[in-house]
């Protein structure tokens, strides 16, 4: 089990420096750069500023100067935002949209379990067959139409919660972006729990958990919850891209601080270095991600054998 | 020995198919709207950037038969609508087939050649898997002149075919070696006629069941990058623009954002339905 861990945490390291070096020649091939305005720069300014960004060097040489500050967590000056480092900005969104992501993460799993579970006890009910249609809606409703329609329900209709806005990260501005978040999530995790729970009930060994008398509840707490839990598990890698794809939507609707805006204004603005230090961090916390969720896969199933 | 009429693959799966309702329901309501999508804009007197000053606004059942009402600049929000749904269906079936040619000629080639091909091939993917996809199309629709939105497409296409390439590899790989396949050969089948009678149909299946289900992420993707500001510029309309256009104006105009909302959701359910009843119609392994 370690060795294993070891070895794909080392893996780890060649996946990022390929992610990095494409990402680095792709964006650079872009038509465009940082410094091409609506009105066009004089050219001896337009040279200035690139030499001192370095963009006039050879462009290996602005690659091998890139990884040489990655190596020490420097991600450069921002081109578009002066006088910010990327590392300020991102260390400034960051941490919102990780906590807005990751609670949207464990709401979707707390009540996206339960609700997998309750349809696969139900099966071929009447119950099942509204909980999936339910959770059916949830999947092919894109977040981008579920955060204005609870924004006019809980914001202006019934005036419970506001409609967006921060306010330095009070609970109440937290509720409907979570919520808009985790919608699909919830489908997602109610959807694989229930397909593995019907695996698992018609398994020989819940047969004889309910042979030997346990009650119901026990059956399903102590015997078939934790294997069907698995592809759940195993899908938590991919949920996380699903929420950074997710945040990006949710912030801009809600008018959230987070970075998943940086993304999409730098590579607009050409800022190469704001989008690559995207990338990068974005890049690590879904690959940690990932050895997380096989990590938890083999921890959950001891059949899974690591030689 | 009695002779039993053999019922092809094809035949089986439509039979099964034919018996879920959600999925023929499904089928049918795509093919519907695809095609109200093409003829109703011409039974509107409107057009889609046509601007009716004094109609701005107006709610669905409008004046001067504007059925679905207009949006702020008076267009009629029927015809953008079903000019989105045309805009959305083509780009998505046009990234579909684009991942598809990919996928299939990518995960094929890994899983005949096998041995260091395959490994280094898939390790490729694996890569790319670990990005999200939505960091590789943002970076690409800066590439490519946005008032050309095929061509953003197509690109979109050339990304997404990761999963493709993953399925057809595993498929070749497993059957290659399949007592089936041995026992054709045994028995002196001919190659040609082994890959079209067994091979084909066992990839086919899946690659069919994953088109339908791709179609609806690239209507989705379209749409999310329409709402990021990246996607269909103005004046054109897909349905993605429509809904970013609706949910600035909620407070005004909720009809904006419902009824572009409403196909878009509809359309999206329909084909993940008709997805799931081909999945079930034609994997032989789960009846």
């Amino acid at each position: 089990m370690l060795r294993y861990a070891i070895s794909r945490i080392v893996g780890i390291i060649p996946t990022l420096f390929i992610i990095i070096t494409l990402a680095f020649f792709v964006i650079r091939l872009a038509p465009g750069g940082p410094f091409d305005e609506e009105q066009a720069l004089p050219p001896e300014i337009k040279a200035n500023l690139e030499a001192a960004y370095g963009l006039d060097q050879p462009i290996w040489k602005q690659y091998l100067r890139y990884l040489q500050g990655l190596s020490h967590g420097d991600f450069g000056p921002s081109f578009k935002f002066k006088d910010f480092s990327v590392t300020e900005l991102i260390a400034q969104g960051l941490p919102i949209s990780l906590s807005i992501g990751l609670s949207a993460v464990l709401l979707g799993m707390l009540v996206g379990v339960p609700l997998g579970t309750f349809a696969a006890l139900k099966q071929n009910t009447a119950a099942d067959y509204t909980t999936m249609a339910i959770v059916g809606l949830g999947i092919s409703v894109p977040n981008f139409v579920v955060a204005p329609l609870l924004q006019i329900l809980f914001g202006l209709q019934w005036r419970l919660l506001p409609v967006a806005g921060w306010e330095s990260g009070e609970i109440r501005y937290l509720v409907l972006p979570v919520a808009a978040l985790s919608f699909g999530i919830i489908a997602y995790v109610g959807r694989l729990t229930r397909g593995s729970m019907l695996e698992v009930l018609r398994s020989n060994y819940v047969r004889t958990a309910r042979a030997k008398g346990l009650p119901e509840y026990l059956v399903i707490w102590r015997h078939a919850l934790r294997p069907a839990l698995l592809p759940v598990v195993s899908w938590l890698g991919p949920a996380f891209a699903f929420v950074v794809t997710g945040s990006l939507v949710v912030e801009t609707v809600f008018g959230l601080p987070g970075s998943g805006k940086y993304l999409v204004q730098g590579a607009i603005n050409r800022d190469y270095s704001l989008v690559m230090g995207m990338i990068v961090v974005y890049g690590s916390l879904i690959v940690v991600c990932n050895l997380i969720a096989d990590l938890l896969y083999g921890w959950l199933d001891p059949r899974v054998r690591y030689d | 020995m009695t002779e039993v009429a053999a019922r092809g693959l094809w035949a089986d799966a439509w039979l099964r198919l034919r018996r879920n309702r959600a999925s023929l329901f499904a089928a049918c309501f795509i093919l519907l709207l695809t095609l109200f999508a093409f003829v109703g804009p011409h039974l509107s007197p409107h057009t889609f950037d046509t601007l009716d000053w004094e109609n701005m606004t107006v709610g669905l059942g409008g004046p001067n038969n504007h059925w679905l009402g207009t949006d702020r600049l008076g267009r009629d929000l029927f015809v953008r609508t079903m000019t989105g749904v045309q805009l959305s269906l083509q780009i998505a079936l046009l990234a579909t087939i684009v991942s598809f040619v990919i996928g299939i000629t990518y995960g094929a080639i890994a899983g005949f050649v096998g041995g260091r091909v395959d490994d280094l091939m898939m390790r490729f993917v694996d890569v790319l898997y670990s990005m999200p996809y939505i960091f590789i199309v943002i970076i690409l629709s800066t590439f490519i002149d946005r008032a050309n939105i095929f061509a953003l497409f197509a690109a979109i296409g050339a990304v997404g075919w990761l999963t493709m390439a993953r399925i057809v590899r595993g498929q070749t790989l497993s059957l290659r070696n399949r007592e089936f396949i041995e026992a054709a050969r045994a028995i002196g089948v001919t190659t040609p006629r082994i890959v079209a009678r067994h091979i084909m149909p066992n990839v086919l299946g899946p690659v069919v069941v994953y088109a339908t289900l791709t179609i609806p992420q690239m209507i989705l993707f379209e749409s999310l990058l329409s709402f990021l500001g990246l996607g269909v510029q103005e004046p054109a309309a897909s349905l993605g623009s429509l809904i970013t256009e609706g949910a600035k104006e909620i407070e005004s105009a909720l009809w904006m954002l419902l009824v572009p909302g409403f196909f878009l959701v509809s359309l999206l359910v329909c084909f993940n339905l008709l997805g799931d009843g081909l999945r079930d119609a034609l994997d032989p392994r789960e009846r």
